[in-house]
């Protein structure tokens, strides 16, 4: 059983210059009441790794504009212009990742591959400085795992073990960063006595999960 | 009937039923406005979802519930909810029978470029390196100039999507399609001359006979 911390607590433990994979695509699946934590704790210097920065006042969005970001690895800033001002101003250091390459990137690092082989960004900018690796006659670019000291996560549900479940579109990057940091802290929406999710609708098993946030009252 | 609505009818004629569709935000999003009413279709939604459905009543709205664009959905019956790497998976692994996406600039080669502007618009790729790369079909939907200037190029000066060539380019103009030997004029548009389509064309022409005009849903 695991003990349930409030987001100031878990905000806590995140120090200054800390890698946090962060889930959510537009904030949906964002783990909402720890980022409004980490904003008042004014944590600094972070490297961000997320699909996007949300709008600005939104879920990740918030972290940029409090300056908590140093280091962004993202597939998609369109929407947020403080992102791209800050990019621009050299504020932040952004790495732009396709998304189907960015998710197998932490894939791969959270289930102990060497890399993924992928002809997503071939002949393109993203091509860059980096190796190209022929397979039985096609050529694919190497792109690198990527890990995170933290995983921070937003679901619908966990259970008194760690179990998640989640909802709809708010999957997205959340299961795959579960499994790529050593320290992983859960979000739920609500918490469940053991075997109320069933095992068939646990898409991140407990075992991966190393902190839940009390739910919201 | 404006530009956007007529090239919307007109990639709707692409769309067969039982494909696996996904369409960019923007004016390909319009596509599905026009489609039989009796055809059934599965909408992916790259965010999360299989079976995408149209915006919900007033106050019905599911926050959890997004397309790739973050507004607000339904699913369909026997609508699947995925992550990204599921998601991406289908799109990279070749299971996406057709993808629309807006355009920037073709070219000669049928490469499309349509992520980024240096110096103007970085909002990074998205899913859209992934998806030119990775669907069976990629359309193009686009307007055929932009301010008086080509967008159908000899060659892209903008930085490519990918270095595969669509399979079709739908305008209010024309429907052209990259072939080996080059850009084929397939269809003209409602009321359009060949001669027109050439002279508003930043690009060499395949014509091969007399053209018809394309027909709307």
């Amino acid at each position: 059983m695991k003990a349930a911390i409030n987001a100031e607590a878990a905000a806590a433990l995140i120090p200054d210059g800390a890698v946090c994979l962060i889930g959510g695509f537009m904030a949906v699946g964002s783990p909402r009441r720890l980022i409004d934590a980490m904003v008042r704790r004014g944590v600094k210097n972070l490297t961000i790794v997320a699909n996007d920065t949300a709008v600005p006042g939104k879920g990740i969005g918030k972290l940029i504009s409090a300056g908590a970001v140093s280091k962004l690895i993202a597939s998609h800033i369109g929407l947020n212009p403080e992102t791209q001002a800050k990019m621009i101003a050299g504020e932040i250091d952004v790495e732009l990742v396709p998304q189907g390459t960015l998710i197998e990137r932490i894939r791969a690092g959270g289930v102990g591959l060497g890399g993924v082989l992928t002809q997503t960004g071939l002949g393109t900018l993203v091509e860059n400085g980096k190796q190209i690796v022929e397979v039985d006659g096609r050529q694919f670019l190497l792109e690198k795992p990527i890990r995170g000291d933290f995983a921070l996560i937003g679901c619908k549900q966990a259970d008194y073990y760690g179990n998640l479940q989640y909802s709809l579109t708010a999957h997205n990057f959340n299961p795959i960063i579960a499994l790529a940091a050593d320290v992983v802290i859960a979000e739920p929406q609500h918490i469940v006595p053991v075997g109320v999710i069933s095992p068939d609708d646990v898409k991140t098993p407990g075992v991966l999960v190393t902190h839940l946030l009390e739910r919201a009252l | 009937m404006d530009a956007k609505e007529v090239i919307a009818r007109r990639v709707a004629q692409e769309v067969k039923p039982e494909m696996l569709v996904n369409l960019g935000i923007g004016l390909p999003s319009l596509v599905a406005n026009y489609l039989p009413k009796d055809m059934h279709v599965f909408f992916q939604a790259e965010n999360g979802v299989i079976g995408l459905g149209p915006r919900p009543p007033e106050g019905m709205e599911d926050p959890d519930l997004t397309d790739a664009g973050g507004g607000f959905v339904t699913a369909m019956p026997g609508a699947a909810s995925i992550d990204s790497a599921m998601s991406f998976g289908l799109i990279r692994g070749g299971h996406l029978d057709m993808t629309v996406l807006g355009g920037l600039e073709v070219d000669e080669r049928g490469y499309l470029a349509n992520w980024m502007v240096p110096g103007k618009m970085v909002p990074g790729m998205g899913g859209a390196m992934d998806l030119v790369a990775g669907a069976k079909k990629v359309v193009v939907a686009m307007v055929h100039t932009a301010k008086g200037g080509h967008k159908i190029v000899q060659r892209c000066s903008l930085p490519l999507t990918a270095t595969r060539r669509v399979s079709l380019i739908v305008t209010e103009l024309a429907v052209i399609e990259p072939t080996e030997k080059g850009l084929v004029l397939r269809e003209r548009g409602p009321a359009v001359s060949t001669e027109e389509i050439v002279k508003r064309t930043g690009a060499k022409l395949i014509i091969e006979g007399d053209p018809p005009e394309m027909t709307l849903n």
